[in-house]
């Protein structure tokens, strides 16, 4: 015992150290995280809460066992289809959104006039809403609209343009109001990757592809699939374009609508839950899968060095 | 991409920037420079002083705004970076955070189109040279400051480019480790006797790794000179300053005689070496702290007498803070302890008082 008595009485500082940090972690309880209290609150009442009701309520169905109502949506020639109608809708104004915003917001990684001019143009349609959005592609890509009526008076095309009320009219008013979106992200993500980075590999050969393909690309990987999910979750629950712009009886018959068929038009609220949790499940379920390819990248900081 | 030259030859180089307010200036002016093959060339300066920026202009970084650049008989500041081929070393490193270091040190190979089966052992034997063998699988995350700016040494040499350009690479690293890779690098370009350029701002980095100095103000060269040179022979007042000079006092003009200089204001008569054509009734005495000594008390030629204001210990010497009676500074380091308060006499030796031109404001 003597020994150590004299280390500590030697160190009587770092001795006194190592106490208090003990006497902390014994405790286990810092008062601060007690300000996690209202958003924990928050996130209960206003998400747990509601989802956890639908979840119930899909369990429950009007008539038959617990698990009437995926059955119902499974053998539905109305239903089972509308997932993937979605999806052909949704895939490709997310690939569309995501793949055209990575190299124009590369070209535009220095800082410009032009990007802030850009930047600048690509919120508006963030901030007008589908809605408007929609509106405004009615009366310019419709059968009357400027566009068919340039075309028609500069007789570059003659027949008859239909980018309304069908598949084209819905994708494009994704893609309008995706791409902003995608863009912004992927612009803040290619902005925080250290420009420094980009000379060093073209001090030792590699010139711009080179440099896209072995610096940026793979740091920007992790940052590209959150994008692609967040895209793509908000694509796949398009619903105000598909029913304005689209044929809501037909061909962009989307998930969505049918959920809101359900729930306002056959007043049947527990299939309209069912369907809004397969609706979920199926974002879940893409999500997943492309969050789990970030595994395979680098997902550090994205310095050279400490800085 | 050459793998060695004669001479690096720039010309004229002139890099401008868009100021403030559309106020254009020169970070660079009218740079001419030569570079000898195996030549350790250090770009000396306070930041802002255009060093950094030239050294950009050399690795193709920043385009020239006028002037030339080339590699013996070949135009090369027209060549994006990645033809020039110059090995570069940043001042934060400049790792690829994503890839090992052996992949990081194997980059500029693979960019050349070398077969991986050279990669591997061309790799192995860059890191040997920065004594960091066995650390092949590490990300640079992984490593420490000192390891990774080795890491970054090894990226540039590996290679074996006809020259060698470093951005202050030392500047991020502690004082300790500093002095380590300070020879480092020293041995590695002894090693393989590559051109360097070298930008810094501590004067002791440049004396004690290169052949010669470039000392730079307002991308303006001052002097360019051998370690000797510009230590002891500063061509003017701001390299004197910039050089460790620390006192620098402004004094009448009482007489001069082949080149020696009397200069003499109430309780200072001091007499030293003309370096540059004097005008005017003033003139600037520069000397180092460590070149004056002290003296027994008297007046004799040369000796100040002042009390000891402020003491630094410095270990085997202390920097003394000595006042005059009139109020005059000077910075002086001497053996042995003393107390603040206590009256001593300083002898500045004649040679080592250099004296410049008053300064125009």
């Amino acid at each position: 015992m003597a020994p150590s008595g004299a280390s500590a009485a030697a160190k009587p500082q770092a001795w006194g150290e190592h106490l208090s940090a003990t006497a902390v972690r014994r405790a286990g309880f810092d008062p601060a995280l007690l300000l996690v209290v209202p958003a924990a609150l928050f996130m209960l009442l206003l998400f747990v809460y509601p989802f956890v009701y639908g979840l119930v309520l899909s369990f429950e169905p009007k008539e038959g066992g617990a698990l009437a109502n995926y059955h119902h949506f499974f053998t539905s020639n109305r239903l089972w289809p509308t997932i993937g109608t979605t999806l052909k809708l949704a895939m490709p104004a997310t690939l569309i959104n995501v793949f055209v915003a990575l190299p124009i917001a590369y070209r535009m990684r220095q800082p410009s006039p032009w990007r802030r001019t850009m930047t600048a143009l690509l919120v508006v349609p963030i901030t007008l809403g589908t809605v408007l959005i929609a509106e405004g592609m009615l009366t310019y890509f419709g059968p009357k609209g400027w566009l068919s009526q340039f075309l028609q008076a500069a007789h570059l095309y003659d027949g008859a343009i239909r980018l309304t009320h069908n598949y084209w009219g819905v994708l494009i008013s994704l893609v309008v109001s995706g791409f902003p979106f995608a863009f912004l992200l992927i612009l803040s993500y290619i902005t925080g990757i250290d420009p420094v980075l980009a000379r060093a590999a073209s001090t030792l050969g590699a010139d711009s592809r080179a440099q896209f393909r072995y610096i940026y690309l793979p740091l920007l990987a992790p940052g590209l699939a959150m994008c692609f999910c967040l895209a793509f979750v908000q694509a796949f629950s398009v619903f105000p374009s598909a029913v304005l712009l689209g044929a809501p009886a037909g061909p962009t018959r989307v998930i969505s609508i049918a959920a809101y068929e359900a729930a306002f038009e056959q007043y049947d609220y527990s299939l309209a839950s069912a369907i809004a949790m397969l609706m979920g499940f199926v974002q879940l379920l893409i999500v997943a899968f492309v969050l789990s390819l970030r595994g395979w990248f680098y997902k550090g900081p994205v310095g050279g060095g400490k800085g | 991409m050459k793998h060695d030259f004669n001479e690096l030859r720039l010309e004229g180089v002139t890099r401008r920037f868009a100021g403030v307010g559309g106020n254009a200036f020169n970070a660079l002016s009218e740079l001419n420079l030569t570079v000898r093959r195996g030549e350790f060339i250090a770009l000396l300066g306070p930041s802002g002083c255009g060093k950094s920026t030239a050294l950009n202009c050399i690795a193709g970084l920043l385009a020239l705004s006028g002037g030339t650049i080339r590699l013996d008989d070949m135009r090369i500041d027209t060549l994006p970076p990645e033809r020039r081929g110059f090995g570069m070393v940043f001042q934060n490193y400049a790792l690829f955070p994503h890839m090992s270091v052996a992949k990081n040190v194997g980059f500029g190979l693979k960019m050349r189109g070398v077969p991986a089966s050279q990669i591997a052992p061309r790799v192995t034997q860059a890191l040997k040279l920065v004594q960091l063998a066995g650390q092949e699988h590490k990300l640079p995350g992984q490593l420490s400051g000192g390891q990774q700016q080795r890491v970054a040494i090894a990226r540039a040499i590996v290679i074996e480019p006809p020259l060698i350009l470093m951005d202050e690479p030392l500047s991020n690293l502690d004082a300790k480790l500093r002095l380590e890779t300070r020879s480092e690098i020293r041995r590695i370009h002894r090693e393989l006797g590559r051109a360097t350029i070298y930008v810094t701002h501590d004067q002791d980095e440049a004396l004690s790794l290169a052949d010669r100095i470039v000392v730079m103000k307002d991308g303006v060269v001052q002097q360019v000179g051998t370690p000797e040179e510009v230590y002891a022979e500063p061509a003017n007042l701001h390299v004197a300053r910039f050089m460790g000079y620390r006192n620098v006092i402004e004094l009448p003009v009482e007489g001069e005689r082949d080149g020696r200089v009397t200069l003499a204001s109430g309780d200072i008569r001091l007499s030293g070496v003309r370096k540059l054509p004097l005008s005017g009734t003033h003139a600037m005495v520069a000397i180092r702290p460590e070149e004056i000594s002290l003296a027994a008390p008297g007046a004799h030629a040369n000796v100040i007498a002042g009390r000891v204001d402020n003491v630094e210990y410095g270990g085997r010497d202390s920097l003394l803070e000595i006042v005059t009676p009139n109020g005059t500074r000077l910075h002086v380091r001497a053996p042995g302890r003393f107390d603040a308060g206590a009256s001593v006499f300083v002898h500045v030796p004649p040679e080592r008082a250099l004296v410049y031109p008053q300064e125009v404001h």
